[in-house]
């Protein structure tokens, strides 16, 4: 009886889905972002494609930690020969480091436009088109209007579009599935040798539509995230501390 | 097919421009002068002045005696040539084949356009109504040939439509420079008596040949129609061009609009026949003031899709003026293509670069920000971090060498590098510390130095020792020295990026 239950609640939760924006729920481990254990955070237990995903940044280095992060999550999506469009104002990404997050960085098409209304309307325009694997929009702010406008394009389309707000004035509601903040964390060399070691992030789920919120450490080496939970990385550094 | 073809004859063209120009001359003599054998020849004279006796080749000195308060203007010799150019470009709207015929007049190839204003008599005078309405003084006429309208044009008398086949007796009474000879031949006509065209056509043609040249036979034949006659119209003919004609001038957004979709659906139904797709477009707007609107476009990849390239034009539709509305739309295909249609995956999965509507979005873009403001990039030989990537010239350019992934680069790149205030402890050594933008940061840890020489073949400068740095707060970034340490501290520290 217990299992029929539990059977039930889930069957109504993935009708409950498409209701809230979430058109396209793949089934676990058809796209695999190699996120490990923060799928478990994601609806259905899998990266939620064809929505928007919305990143907040700091300070440079944040910008660039969250655009590592970013091109860790593209490289998946646009396996199979996908391509995508990178629409900024002020861009700065530089396409060679892109090939370290197992990006092919000649597939991407780089759109430099003069002003954020300009770089709203080429994301609509670019999201519309579901012959792309991703869409990432650099953009300061956004409000929720517009939001909702990218929800709803994706709604149609398909397309994963990934929202980067730099240093936002007003940290505002929007209609995005997810909040991100990345930020840089100190990298760990094996035996404390000398050098700067693999990226490594804080990874912040500050807001997930229909999942759980969460906090993490990543770790981008050898192709793959590698992610420890909080928990298990004070226990690695209790231990690499006391010995 | 019988060809018909119109001949308009300006009979002031100097002088009714000037007038046209300086509405106050009208009704008053004035003559255009040049210098010719350093007298003041007169090149052109108004009709109110040819009246009173001042005629084409007089002295200005003579003419200002007969007429005291004779105007003089100086004659532009290219003048004529362009002010038919501007004409003949305006009678497109009559017809898509208007030849300038210098110095005095045009010849359009009317072949299948007089139905369009119902009939040959009405398409005549409204040309000439049109021109009259300008403040041009002119006479045209029409034929099956070239040289048949050009002499009825100036020399006709009452009728001025040819019927079909009707040249020969028509042109029987008129005088030999209709035949549109040179002064020498029609010195010699004049010599031997044979004034009028019905003199010479009787003559034996080899006994013409010999006597008058070649020229002779081969206008006469032109005028008669036994040889063809070919014209250089103003505006080379578009092989793929729809033209929609308005009864009524058209002022509104939303009229173009329905004139550009019928135009396109026409285009791209004429191009799909043979797979053939459109790269660049221009799409013209005949006002009835006499001005053309234009819209151009480009396309990324050929294409006939009719709402695509609808999407394209219909961003720039704002930007028509209308004013008195507008008479006449061409569409013009100025570039096509061989389309090579993509078959349609059944799996799962995007087309990539190749993609139809990938090509379809940077149209789009291309259009509303402008093509330069999209990249794509592809690796360079170089190791210099700017010279590192290139712009790919199109979206399908291969990759010409592998992207490099052994040596780790910034994800965000400054441009250009940035000048930090630096400590460090040795020479050579990665920093302590930076200041950068006022604040401080203290190094962790580093790696480096991996040296940049500047490839001096390309440009001359000091090398780079580039520095991976990673500060307290676990934040990366590039830092480089410009130059060796020297004791006269030549060499400068910058910031070049951010690291993941």
């Amino acid at each position: 009886m217990a299992t029929t239950k539990a059977d039930i609640i889930n069957q109504l939760r993935k009708e409950i889905f498409p209701l809230q924006g979430l058109k396209y729920i793949p089934a676990p481990s058809s796209i695999s972002t190699g996120l490990g254990p923060i799928e478990k955070a994601f609806p259905n237990g899998c990266f939620p494609t064809g929505a928007i995903h919305e990143f907040l940044s700091g300070e440079p280095s944040g910008a660039a930690a969250t655009g590592g992060f970013v091109a860790g999550l593209l490289a998946p999506l646009m396996q199979c020969n996908g391509a995508s469009v990178w629409i900024s104002s002020s861009r700065k990404i530089f396409p060679t480091a892109l090939k370290f997050f197992g990006l092919a960085p000649d597939r991407i098409i780089f759109v430099d436009v003069e002003n954020e209304k300009d770089a709203l309307w080429a994301m609509e325009e670019a999201l519309k088109c579901n012959g792309l694997a991703a869409v990432v929009g650099e953009m300061q702010e956004m409000s929720f209007t517009a939001s909702r406008r990218l929800q709803l394009v994706v709604e149609q389309s398909g397309v994963t579009g990934f929202i980067l707000r730099h240093q936002p004035r007003n940290i505002n509601t929007t209609a995005c599935v997810s909040r991100w903040k990345i930020s840089s964390l100190a990298s760990v060399m094996e035996d404390d040798l000398p050098g700067v070691g693999f990226p490594r992030w804080k990874v912040e789920l500050v807001k997930i539509r229909n999942g759980k919120t969460g906090m993490w450490q990543v770790e981008y080496y050898g192709g793959r995230f590698h992610i420890s939970t909080p928990a298990a990385s004070i226990l690695l550094e209790l231990k690499r501390k006391t010995g | 097919m019988i060809k018909r073809f119109v001949a308009v004859w300006f009979r002031h063209l100097n002088t009714d421009w000037m007038t046209r120009r300086q509405p106050g001359l009208k009704g008053k003599p004035f003559i255009l002068a040049a210098p010719d054998h350093g007298k003041m020849i007169i090149t052109a004279a108004s009709p109110f002045a040819q009246v009173q006796g001042v005629n084409i080749g007089m002295a200005v000195a003579d003419a200002r005696a007969i007429i005291p308060s004779l105007q003089v203007f100086d004659d532009e010799p290219e003048r004529p040539a362009i002010l038919l150019k501007a004409i003949a470009e305006w009678c497109i709207r009559y017809t898509p084949l208007a030849a300038i015929d210098l110095p005095d007049g045009l010849i359009l190839d009317v072949t299948g356009c007089v139905h369009l204003w119902g009939g040959e008599q009405p398409y005549l005078d409204h040309i000439i109504a049109r021109l009259n309405g300008f403040g041009y003084e002119v006479k045209a006429a029409m034929a099956d040939t070239v040289g048949a309208a050009w002499a009825i044009a100036r020399f006709g008398q009452g009728n001025f439509i040819i019927d079909s086949g009707g040249q020969t007796t028509a042109m029987l009474s008129l005088p030999a420079t209709a035949l549109r000879l040179g002064p020498g031949v029609l010195e010699l006509l004049q010599k031997l008596g044979l004034r009028q065209v019905k003199n010479i056509i009787g003559l034996p043609r080899a006994a013409l040949g010999r006597r008058f040249g070649k020229e002779l036979i081969t206008r006469l034949d032109q005028a008669m129609g036994h040889e063809e006659e070919i014209t250089s119209p103003v505006q080379p003919v578009e092989i793929y061009q729809e033209r929609l004609p308005c009864l009524e001038p058209i002022v509104t957004a939303t009229g173009i609009q329905v004139a550009l979709q019928r135009l396109l659906e026409k285009l791209c139904a004429s191009l799909q026949q043979v797979q053939k797709g459109l790269r660049r477009a221009v799409f013209k707007c005949y006002r009835a003031d006499g001005k053309i609107e234009k819209i151009s476009i480009g396309t990324h990849r050929a294409s006939y899709n009719e709402a695509h390239l609808f999407k394209l034009l219909e961003l720039h539709i704002p930007s028509i003026e209308p004013a008195s509305g507008i008479e006449l739309f061409t569409l013009d295909a100025l570039q096509i293509e061989d389309v090579s249609p993509l078959q349609e995956k059944i799996w799962e999965g995007t087309g990539g670069l190749q993609d139809t509507g990938l090509a379809e979005l940077m149209d789009r873009l291309a259009n509303k920000i402008g093509a330069g403001n999209i990249h794509r990039y592809l690796p360079d030989e170089h190791y210099w971090p700017e010279r590192s990537i290139k712009t790919a010239l199109s979206l399908c350019e291969p990759l010409p060498i592998a992207w490099q992934a052994n040596k780790l680069r910034p994800i965000q790149l400054l441009t250009p590098p940035e000048p930090i205030e630096v400590t460090a402890l040795v020479p050579d050594y990665p920093p302590m510390l930076f200041r950068y933008n006022g604040t401080l940061y203290k190094i962790k840890k580093a790696d480096g130095p991996e040296r940049i020489e500047r490839e001096w073949w390309l440009k001359d400068g000091p090398h780079r020792d580039y520095y991976r740095v990673e500060d307290e707060e676990g934040r990366r970034y590039w830092l480089f020295k410009s130059g060796h340490y020297t004791e006269d501290k030549t060499y400068r520290w910058f910031i070049h990026g951010f690291f993941a």
